[in-house]
């Protein structure tokens, strides 16, 4: 098994601990002058999304995760399972809801996604950092109130709760930044 | 990094997955890119700044009457120490071809010349320490090194502290408090409750229990100096000096190096370190000057480096030959770049450096 030794640590490293895959959030190189190096790195689990924090001196090794990425098109659920397809081979890949970890607001039928695979088997999505979504409700808007901090909550097509400024209406399309759910922008497109 | 790329803005990796927000697009952003990646880490501003506090410094060295030397930064061999790594190159031709190292510390031609009645001398030049990259750490790093015959650990951190308040005076800062002085033993003690120079292995590790630290997976069978170092660097150096300076002395024996035990009591050494927030700054010595007892401590790091799975080191006999010929005196190294941001202000190195590692 592939491993790293701690002159390789780095952001974004997927490392195996205790047979589960982490990805390395957060390295620091720390040395007193005369004595041996120490890394103090912040692990998150990419199963579960806890963070841990993990001390290593300079010549240990980490089992490297077989983690990747691949962009895959999102294609329905069916309330227990979300089904994804990649859109070369036609394959297709399950996910559940705990896996989904909430991404599922944003999930659009046809949108393209991020799924990350450990040892080949889909392990949770990332959806982009901004998408636009159509308003299926809200309250009416009132004319002319262009005001971005008076506030409303409004349902997306994909069932997600946000809230939006007051001049929003039904059938709008809203951009929004997926990582803190919150509104960005009217957008004049469906993307 | 992977090879030959151009390290791209902070922040940028999360917004790759950013599809359809590219605005513009065009050439124009492309070329700006490009040229926030080939420009200096630092703003020229702040290269003035740099500028005048090495002025500084050499101006107070200037009015004390002690000599700026230079010595090489190629040497045949140079300090032999269990985690400090040199550089090592090659000259490919004519009859000095051979092995080299890029030196981690100016001290053993320095000591060399203290040796041939140089009196007080300081060197302001460039060090070399391979794998050191972080926050506090840039592989290539301007050192200042000084050495005073005839005068005591007090008396160069007097000194010092001489020159710390200058530097800070050139940045515009007045730092008037007197520096702290503690022992390596009080600094434990007040921290973590526990004496450094007695405490077994398991009670160093009950400390770290305690603190919900995890120690690194190989730490159970690991040396006693291992966790010092393991529980001052994790533990205790984030907050030396944060209220004011202090000097930490009196450091275990077994952590010496190139200092001189201390005479009124064999567990320690006379070895002095200068914290400024949190940040090493600075690493002095009441000089060994007895060449059997240096040999012998460096063939313990070398035994060292063997353990940990690295090259050992030449042993610098020229240096040795000498060494019984030191006067009596104390000497320090000061990380320039360090000393810099704390009196500058910045998060890390790379604010007081034009061309960190990663830029060149």
């Amino acid at each position: 098994m592939a491993s790293y030794n701690t002159s390789q640590f780095k952001k974004g490293l997927k490392v195996l601990l205790d047979n589960e895959p982490y990805l390395m959030v957060e390295t620091e190189f720390m040395k007193p002058g005369k004595g041996q190096a120490v890394y103090r790195t912040k692990l998150k689990n990419l199963l579960r999304g806890n963070v841990l924090d993990r001390t290593y001196r300079s010549g240990d090794k980490i089992e490297a995760a077989d983690v990747s990425d691949s962009s895959l098109q999102y294609l329905y659920n069916d309330s227990r399972a979300w089904f994804f397809m990649d859109p070369e081979s036609f394959e297709q890949f399950q996910l559940d809801q705990e896996q989904l970890d909430g991404v599922e607001r944003w999930l659009k039928d046809g949108s393209m996604v991020e799924v990350v695979f450990w040892n080949g088997q889909p392990i949770s999505v990332r959806p982009p950092n901004h998408v636009v979504l159509e308003v299926t409700y809200c309250e009416p808007g009132a004319k002319g109130n262009t005001a971005t901090n008076v506030q409303k909550p409004a349902t997306l097509e994909t069932d997600a709760e946000i809230t939006v400024p007051i001049f929003i209406n039904i059938g709008d399309f809203v951009k929004v930044d997926t990582r803190t759910g919150e509104y960005v922008e009217r957008s004049n497109t469906k993307s | 990094m992977s090879s030959g790329a151009i390290p791209s803005p902070e922040g940028s990796e999360s917004e790759t997955n950013d599809a359809g927000d590219a605005k513009g697009g065009g050439g124009n952003s492309c070329s700006e890119t490009l040229l926030s990646a080939l420009a200096p880490s630092v703003s020229i501003e702040r290269l003035r700044q740099r500028g005048r506090l090495l002025r500084c410094v050499r101006e107070f060295f200037e009015q004390r009457g002690v000599l700026e030397v230079e010595t090489p930064l190629v040497c045949s061999a140079g300090v032999v120490d269990a985690h400090l790594d040199p550089v090592e190159m090659r000259l490919a031709a004519g009859t000095d071809a051979g092995r080299y190292f890029l030196m981690t510390s100016p001290e053993l031609c320095m000591k060399r010349l203290l040796a041939a009645g140089s009196g007080a001398i300081y060197q302001l030049t460039r060090a070399f320490r391979d794998g050191e990259r972080g926050r506090l750490h840039n592989p290539e790093f301007t050192i200042l090194e000084w050495y005073r015959p005839w005068v005591d650990l007090h008396g160069l951190m007097d000194e010092v502290e001489g020159l710390v308040a200058a530097v800070y005076a050139a940045a515009g800062r007045s730092l008037t408090a007197k520096f702290d002085r503690h022992t390596y033993q009080s600094v434990f003690q007040e921290s973590l409750d526990v004496d450094p120079l007695t405490a077994s292995v398991g009670d160093l590790a009950l400390v770290a229990a305690k603190r919900d630290l995890s120690p690194s997976p190989g730490m159970e069978n690991a040396e006693r100096d291992a966790w010092l170092n393991f529980l001052l660097a994790t533990c205790i150096e984030p907050t030396l000096g944060v209220e004011r300076p202090v000097f930490v002395s009196r450091y275990p024996v077994s952590q010496a190096a190139l200092a001189r035990v201390c005479p009124d009591d064999k567990r320690v050494a006379d070895r002095v370190e200068l914290y400024i927030d949190g940040v090493e700054i600075a690493n002095g010595y009441h000089e060994l000057t007895d060449p059997q007892e240096q040999r012998r401590r460096f063939a313990v790091a070398n035994e060292e480096r063997r353990a940990h799975g690295k090259r050992e080191l030449p042993v610098d006999e020229r240096f040795l030959r000498v060494l019984n010929r030191l006067p009596d005196c104390c000497g320090i190294a000061v990380g320039i770049d360090r000393l810099f941001l704390t009196a500058l202000g910045g998060e890390s190195l790379d604010d007081v450096m034009a061309f960190p590692i990663d830029h060149v």
